[in-house]
């Protein structure tokens, strides 16, 4: 159901750019008016999002610990998954942002029924799915910065170099493109196929998917089938960048379906799952040291309460402890 | 519907993990369902907390006798919290679905019920705060994956956050680490917020408020089991130790759960610590105010936890010990780990922990100034402070089992098994997908180990007693050990039934077998009585 309502949302968001575009003749709108907004939209929600959750207190120290604690000489500890202190803790949350550590733990669980046995199966296809979808996109989005400066610099160069190192195509195919879509693809089927993950799977999830595939797709018509003219591309980039906007001339279709579907992610970004990516570094549970013991931990709103003192115990009980020769304070 | 007793594994067993249907409907049986839920909190264990609305009421009532304002004050109580708790914020917001924890929740590999993913389970409340709180979920309303509250939804989260742990082995494996036990306690919270609690939670709470510990036992009591305890001890040994009890001056101030002093087998692990510390002549104390190291307040919500846990800290300074030594206890040391040094500290008016038999200064507790007893006997048996005859426990093929919070809310991994391997020639680990951060819980922890839910825990308890299978049909393990209260309580039923012919044990009955005393009879049982192996009959030493 929500894969189907997602596609279809997706779908009509890229033709309503088609059509605004072809037949209403709307490119200044789409091409530099949405952007602009969208652009906006994502920088205000994305900071509003981020202190929202800065607000939020932190009462207690409570790092999930997936390793040995440091505590006696000779026992050696586990600094990465155990922080002991700020620079675990720092080495921690980078191997989450990075390398997907905890990812990398994941098994599948296999009940086999006769033998009434519990197994667990290494899995790491939705690790190496997710490696390759984030960092393709990274890569995909540090080679777009071409088009935002006049001079392209020597590292966005090298980076094309060798993410086109295999040299197929005219203009060539980047590894990065394939990887993306290939990852994308794979997260996409998981999901429609796995009984599990069909069961937890929101519209939203689908939506996600659905958008960055759309936005890779367009980028990809645009670039192999319709050869887009990219010095007019860059032009128009370039030029809205620095706040002297025109939509690019001679260009087709394609390059507005993508460029409106980067608008829709970006509004879309600060209110939706995809705001995960500040959530691994904001995380109690993985960017505290489990330093619990050794520092303590203020909670700036401790409330003040108190338990049952002695003295009232000792009251209550006085006869008792009488009896059984306990000692007493108030004789 | 039956005791799952009289079922047979093959019968619980035939478990789906594919789970169909849509977990938007919130709609629970009950009555069908009767053996996975526990009894809620009786009138006057909830007046004792001072909990609001007590009411006798069932699960399987059509109206549970809410306040009429109830919805206000739940949406109410999750504002508060959202500010209050970056995890619970963060957590609401960051999860993807991605499905890696879906499998990691022994509820849902034991009951195959999607809503014991914890993905699922956080959805139960993440569906309202979406709704509620967000501006998606205030626009597109189910589109965007929000749920109206209503009183289904508040049953719906009494069965299911009553159907986890707090065990955090899904945090393990999470890409953001979202612990369900962060929100499994703040939606415990708001329930309470209006009277909605099991009874096995709040009635030790009202307990342990009045009497100093869960079970109700007062001090008169306190001091009488465990002067039978040491005679008992006596007859096995030889060996007179006289109670400590609420003795000021101590350097020590010990502090155990209270089932080790008034449930086997705990309390043979309960001997086994104090002939450790006759062993090394250690000046300690035992509370009988302070008298439960174990803390409820930590399943019903923060405020009671540190209610609670004050008595600690208080009791420590009356007594004018110098430092805090804990037993085994899995959430105790949750507390005592994470919550006490921030709740009731500082502990300034005690100095930093020092062993005063190898002279080692414990700096990993400089400031909450609390060791848990395998750190100190690690510790001790690595400057072979210890006379030790592991041979004794020959008869024993132990594996343990890493309790929840000691694995994955401190880390206190390595201490216990050098404890065991010094006092057991035969020690096998079980699957390591099983133990260490991995370590599956034994499903009655949270509160959750009562008899009326004993399905559940059965149920839940199936991966933890698959692996001990494992290692029984493999090595011959025939004892478990632990370091954790309710695992004491709560593995052996799950034994029976998963893994008959394995005995359950804390560590340090273990170290009691094999400790050597000064003028001891020699022994011909362990400290539960029973015959010791004949010399030779197992073999020599196997560490796998």
């Amino acid at each position: 159901m929500g894969a189907v309502i997602s596609l279809v949302a997706v779908a009509g968001l890229a033709l309503a750019a088609m059509i605004a575009v072809g037949v209403g003749g709307l490119h200044f709108l789409v091409g530099v008016v949405v952007p602009g907004g969208a652009f906006v939209v994502c920088v205000v929600g994305l900071v509003c999002r981020v202190t929202s959750w800065g607000r939020s207190a932190v009462p207690f120290r409570v790092p999930t610990t997936c390793g040995q604690q440091r505590s006696l000489a000779f026992i050696r500890h586990d600094e990465l998954d155990n922080p002991s202190g700020a620079l675990g803790a720092i080495g921690r949350v980078a191997g989450e942002a990075l390398l997907f550590r905890s990812l990398f733990r994941n098994h599948r669980v296999e009940l086999d029924r006769g033998r009434e046995k519990v197994s667990y199966v290494a899995s790491k296809y939705l690790w190496a799915a997710a490696m390759a979808f984030h960092w393709s996109m990274l890569v995909i989005l540090l080679r777009h910065f071409r088009f935002f400066v006049d001079r392209v610099p020597a590292w966005v160069e090298l980076l094309q170099r060798w993410d086109g190192f295999f040299a197929v195509g005219l203009p060539v195919v980047y590894l990065t493109t394939v990887l993306f879509i290939g990852a994308g693809l794979f997260l996409l089927l998981r999901r429609l196929l796995d009984p599990k993950l069909r069961a937890i799977s929101l519209p939203a999830d689908y939506f996600a998917l659905y958008l960055l595939l759309g936005i890779a797709a367009s980028g990809v018509l645009m670039r192999h089938v319709e050869k887009v003219d990219v010095v007019q591309v860059k032009a128009a980039i370039v030029g809205w960048a620095s706040l002297e906007a025109v939509p690019p001339v001679g260009v087709g279709v394609w390059y507005f379906v993508h460029v409106f579907l980067v608008s829709v992610l970006l509004a879309y970004l600060p209110f939706s799952k995809l705001l995960h990516a500040p959530g691994v570094f904001l995380s109690p549970t993985r960017n505290l040291a489990n330093s619990n013991r050794r520092v303590r931990h203020v909670n700036p709103s401790n409330p003040p309460l108190e338990g049952r003192s002695y003295a009232e115990w000792e009251g209550e009980f006085r006869d008792r402890l009488l009896a059984a020769g306990l000692p007493l304070d108030r004789e | 519907m039956a005791s799952p007793d009289d079922r047979p594994p093959h019968e619980l067993i035939p478990i789906d993990l594919a789970p169909r249907g849509d977990w938007r409907d919130p709609s629970v049986d009950f009555e069908a369902r009767r053996g996975s839920w526990c009894y809620p909190g009786s009138v006057k264990a909830l007046a004792a907390m001072g909990v609001a609305n007590p009411r006798e009421w069932s699960p399987t009532d059509a109206d549970w006798r809410l306040p009429k304002d109830w919805k206000q004050t739940v949406l109410e109580g999750i504002r508060e919290r959202l500010l209050k708790y970056r995890t619970f914020h963060v957590f609401m917001d960051a999860c993807v679905r991605c499905g890696a924890c879906a499998d990691k929740c022994h509820f849902f590999i034991g009951s195959g019920d999607p809503k014991n993913m914890p993905v699922l389970r956080a959805e139960l409340l993440r569906s309202i705060y979406r709704r509620e709180f967000t501006t998606a979920g205030r626009i597109f309303g189910e589109l965007a994956g929000g749920r109206e509250l209503d009183e289904a939804v508040l049953k719906e989260w009494f069965y299911y956050f009553y159907q986890c742990t707090e065990c955090r082995r899904c945090s393990v494996y999470c890409p953001f680490g979202i612990d369900t036990a962060e929100i499994t306690i703040i939606a415990r919270e708001l329930m309470l917020l209006v009277g909605l609690a099991i009874n096995w939670v709040v009635e030790p709470v009202a307990n342990c408020h009045r009497t100093g510990n869960h079970l109700g036992i007062q001090p008169h009591t306190f001091k009488d089991n465990i002067e039978f305890l040491l005679g008992e001890l006596a007859e096995v040994t030889g060996v007179r130790i006289e109670p400590q009890i609420n003795r000021k001056g101590a350097e020590v101030l010990f502090v155990v759960p209270s089932s080790d002093y008034f449930l086997d087998p705990g309390t043979y692990t309960f001997v086994g610590y104090l002939l450790l510390f006759e062993h090394i002549g250690l000046d300690y104390t035992l509370s009988a105010y302070a008298s439960e190291g174990g803390n409820f307040g930590l399943f019903s919500s923060h405020d009671t936890m540190k209610k609670l846990n004050w008595k600690i800290y208080h009791e420590a300074r009356r007594l004018g010990v110098k430092w805090i030594l804990g037993g085994e206890c899995g959430h105790m040391w949750r507390v005592l780990h994470q919550y006490m040094d921030t709740m009731n500290g500082p502990a300034d008016f005690l100095e930093v922990p020092r062993s005063a038999a190898t002279g080692t200064v414990f700096e990993h507790a400089a400031s909450t100034k609390a060791v848990h007893i395998c750190e100190f006997t690690a510790d001790l048996i690595h400057h072979g402070r210890l006379k030790l005859d592991p041979s004794r426990n020959d008869k024993l093929r132990v594996t343990f089992h890493d309790a929840c919070n000691t694995a994955r809310a401190m880390g206190l991994l390595d201490e216990p098994r050098a404890v065991i391997k010094a006092a057991c020639n035969h020690f096998f680990e079980m699957p390591e997908t099983t133990i260490r951060e991995h370590t599956f819980c034994c499903a009655g922890g949270a509160g959750l180990g009562t008899d009326e839910n004993m399905e559940m825990r059965l149920r839940g308890g199936l991966p933890r007693g698959n692996a001990v299978r494992h290692v029984r049909d493999r090595h011959g393990v025939n004892r478990l050990a632990c370091i954790c209260a309710i695992d004491r309580a709560t593995l052996p039923p799950l034994c029976d039934y998963w893994a008959p012919g394995v005995d359950v044990s804390g560590v340090h009955e273990l170290l009691g077998n094999a400790l050597i005393m000064d003028g001891e009879n020699e022994r011909t049982t362990d400290l539960r009585g029973e015959p010791l192996a004949p010399p030779g009959a197992t073999g020599g030493p196997t560490h796998a």
